[in-house]
């Protein structure tokens, strides 16, 4: 069964069935990471722009791996997020770069909704990597196959997701992702991190970091975005860390076997103390590699339906 | 020239109503006679058989965006006023945000000079404060002297209070109206309104409190320092529940909204059409039940489109980098007609009132008269025709509408001012 649309704008409205089949074709590609030879043929003869127009590193590479282990031709097309002023319009960078008869996208936008927009003036099939405070839907996958991996299973279990809400892209894919696969969701940080409207999506809020350790399977850690203006919502990051940090006392404390997942960079000391983040609740380092797997499985999913 | 329009209903809410279907002569851009005509009257005269057509006195948009001087690639004087000819206006009245800003007699001059001889009758607003930065005052008295009908910032509220209270008093030796984008700016700066829906999208919000917090504090100090205010573009429900009790106090405050603002809510952004991206944004139903309850009772004077152009590469973009602003000149009265008037809210005097006399009222203008004798100012609509918005067919120079395709009903089909008219697509010397 393929999936149902042939582009990955957002796990919003993406039916159970999709996201099921893409986090089981991943687990096939899990496997191929493990091999000596890790490649296979699938996607020879497509080909593959990362079109990133905000600095990243991990997810760029995670895709342009992921591209390289199918057999995909990847280009990487990096600038500084466009508009008229600074010269040419995302409309004719897209047209040049479908010119050259490209059969997938990969786009890393500060602007949401750019994924959509591309939709609209190309072809090809279109991968979020990431807009603006937006979503980040292959990041919430991986989340998800990390949890699974755990647990053996996603629904059922609460999943809490701590820090700044309100401007990252992860949260809102994890929601997504999260209920539709039968999660509890929450969310925790400080109220000034947390969106107006979020208790509508069928999500509660939390404001103290320990209930929310206590109540929870598991703890999907945010990265504090220092470069987003962040430091406008939280008076200080001392008093950040030490009413949202967590720390090994406080999980000693809460006395509770907790997974925790961050989807990194980490600000050591602040979201996570540097022994949690190297500590035995983590999963971070795995999650990195589930991200390669993901990726290939949407890259493949998408590639193959045509 | 001799023209006669055969066979209208005149709508005035001026003046006593006149039942029946009548004709109007008029002689070299004057009316000449209302009622049953001579054979002499027909002679060498063209007539426009209108078969119970309504003509009304000339419609008047209080809030335009002309960009010239500074983006005459987006709209010029002429190409506006065209548009405004178009869409059944006789006159408007431009907003200060050009470059340069209205803010000397120059530039009032320069905008006089391109809109001479037109149909249309363009009227400057003028910035309040010098290049509307909010630190000096503009040079009130010459800009009034020179032809400015009132004075805004717009695209900003008037900086900081203190401004404001100056603006007030100094306007007022000349009865003029500082005219208010209200919102505040350390509240706003987002891309759409604050609500579930700016969460699902990830877009930044403008919460509807960085408009009301400006409205109450104008409110506020036009009543200490008894100063004509109009709040432009009202868009929340706190803001109309605020200047209906501002009126009921008697503080000397108006108000207009645009169509869009009485017919779309920010569902409409789910598909990052960057032509639902204006400022303030569009709201929640109840803020748009609540704009269109002030229209019904009169809290609301005014309907206007903040005609806004911008050229296709800026609007096709990424939402957030999308400028703010739709164009609104040739679809506000079909979206009026269909929206308030089919739909029974406000009757069509009232929609009249709210075109043609109320915005002249504020800007001290005076009110065409549908009289013998009068210069004929006129607009001619039909309330039914069925029409189906095509921008290919505006006049203005730019294409920025989220109404391309929609069907309304209701339309002007043509004015009269200034011993020309427009009708059928043409404009034709009378």
């Amino acid at each position: 069964m393929p999936l149902s649309n042939r582009h990955l704008l957002g796990l919003q409205n993406v039916p159970k069935e999709d996201i099921q089949l893409i986090l089981d074709t991943a687990i096939t590609f899990r496997e191929v990471l493990e091999r000596p030879i890790k490649k296979v043929p699938t996607l020879q003869g497509k080909t593959v722009v990362n079109l990133f127009f905000e600095n990243s590193t991990r997810t760029r590479i995670s895709f342009e791996l992921a591209e390289k282990r199918l057999s995909a031709d990847s280009i990487n097309f990096s600038a500084s997020a466009s508009s008229v002023s600074k010269g040419e319009t995302l409309k004719d960078t897209m047209r040049n770069i479908e010119a050259m008869k490209v059969d997938m996208v990969v786009v890393r936008h500060s602007a949401a909704g750019t994924p959509y927009f591309l939709t609209q003036i190309c072809k090809a099939n279109i991968i979020n990597a990431g807009d603006g405070i937006h979503e980040h839907p292959t990041q919430g996958l991986l989340d998800m196959y990390s949890i699974r991996e755990k647990f053996g299973r996603i629904e059922g279990l609460k999943v809490c997701i701590v820090g700044d809400i309100a401007h990252s892209r992860v949260a809102l894919s994890n929601i997504y992702g999260l209920k539709t696969m039968g999660a509890q969701v929450s969310v925790c940080g400080p109220s000034t991190m947390i969106p107006k409207f979020i208790e509508d999506l069928g999500v509660n809020v939390i404001y103290n970091i320990d209930e929310a350790i206590q109540e929870n399977d598991v703890l999907n850690v945010l990265r504090i975005q220092l470069e987003r203006k962040a430091r406008e919502y939280f008076p200080s990051i001392r008093e950040y860390a030490k009413y949202f940090g967590i720390n090994e006392e406080r999980l000693l404390k809460n006395g509770k076997d907790i997974l925790i997942l961050h989807p990194g960079p980490i600000n050591r000391g602040v979201e996570l103390s540097s022994a949690v983040a190297d500590g035995m609740n983590q999963i971070i380092l795995k999650q990195v590699t589930n991200g390669v797997a993901v990726r290939m499985a949407v890259l493949y999913l998408l590639g193959t339906l045509n | 020239m001799k023209i006669i329009l055969k066979d209208v209903k005149i709508v005035h809410p001026q003046q006593e109503e006149i039942k029946e279907k009548t004709n109007l002569l008029i002689v070299d851009g004057v009316i000449s006679k209302i009622g049953k005509l001579e054979k002499e009257d027909n002679k060498d005269a063209r007539v426009f058989e209108l078969d119970g057509k309504v003509v009304t006195p000339g419609f008047f948009d209080m809030h335009v965006h002309l960009r010239e001087p500074g983006r005459e690639d987006e709209e010029t004087v002429k190409t506006g006023s065209n548009s405004a000819a178009n869409g059944g206006f006789t006159g408007i009245a431009c907003m200060p945000n050009t470059e340069p800003a209205i803010d000397s007699a120059q530039v009032i001059e320069l905008i006089k000079k391109e809109a001479a001889g037109h149909l249309v009758d363009v009227y400057p607003i003028a910035a309040a404060t010098v290049g509307r930065h909010g630190e000096l005052l503009s040079p009130m008295a010459e800009l009034y002297e020179s032809g400015a009908v009132g004075f805004s910032d717009d695209g900003v509220a008037v900086k900081t209070a203190g401004m404001l209270k100056r603006a007030f008093e100094y306007s007022s030796m000349y009865n003029l109206p500082v005219i208010e984008h209200c919102e505040d700016e350390s509240l706003a700066g987002g891309a759409m309104n604050e609500s579930i829906n700016s969460t699902l999208l990830g877009l930044s919000p403008i919460p509807s409190v960085a408009e009301d917090i400006i409205v109450m504090r104008d409110i506020l100090i036009a009543e200490y320092v008894k100063g004509k205010i109009h709040i432009a573009h009202i868009s929340t429900k706190n803001a109309v529940d605020m200047v209906r009790e501002a009126k009921k106090k008697g503080i000397k405050i108006t108000a207009e909204v645009t169509p869009h603002h009485f017919t779309l809510t920010d569902d409409a952004v789910k598909t990052y059409d960057t032509n639902v991206k204006m400022n303030p944004p569009l709201r929640t139903r109840a803020d748009v039940d609540a704009v269109i309850t002030g229209l019904k009772d009169g809290t609301i004077d005014c309907i206007v489109s903040d005609h806004a152009p911008h050229s296709p590469e800026e609007k096709e973009t990424e939402f957030e980098f999308a400028p703010n602003g739709i164009i609104g000149l040739e679809t506000e009265i079909g979206l009026s007609l269909s929206e308030l008037y089919h739909k029974k809210i406000l009757t069509f005097e009232m929609i009249v009132e709210k075109f043609a006399v109320n915005p002249r009222k504020i800007l001290n203008i005076p009110i065409p008269k549908i009289e013998a004798g009068q210069k004929a100012n006129l607009t001619i609509l039909d309330l039914d025709e069925v029409w189906t918005v095509d921008i290919d067919k505006f006049k203005s120079k730019s294409s920025n509408s989220p109404f391309d395709k929609k069907l309304l009903t209701g339309k002007a089909l043509g004015v009269i001012n200034n011993g020309k008219m427009f009708f059928n697509d043409e404009f034709i010397d009378i």
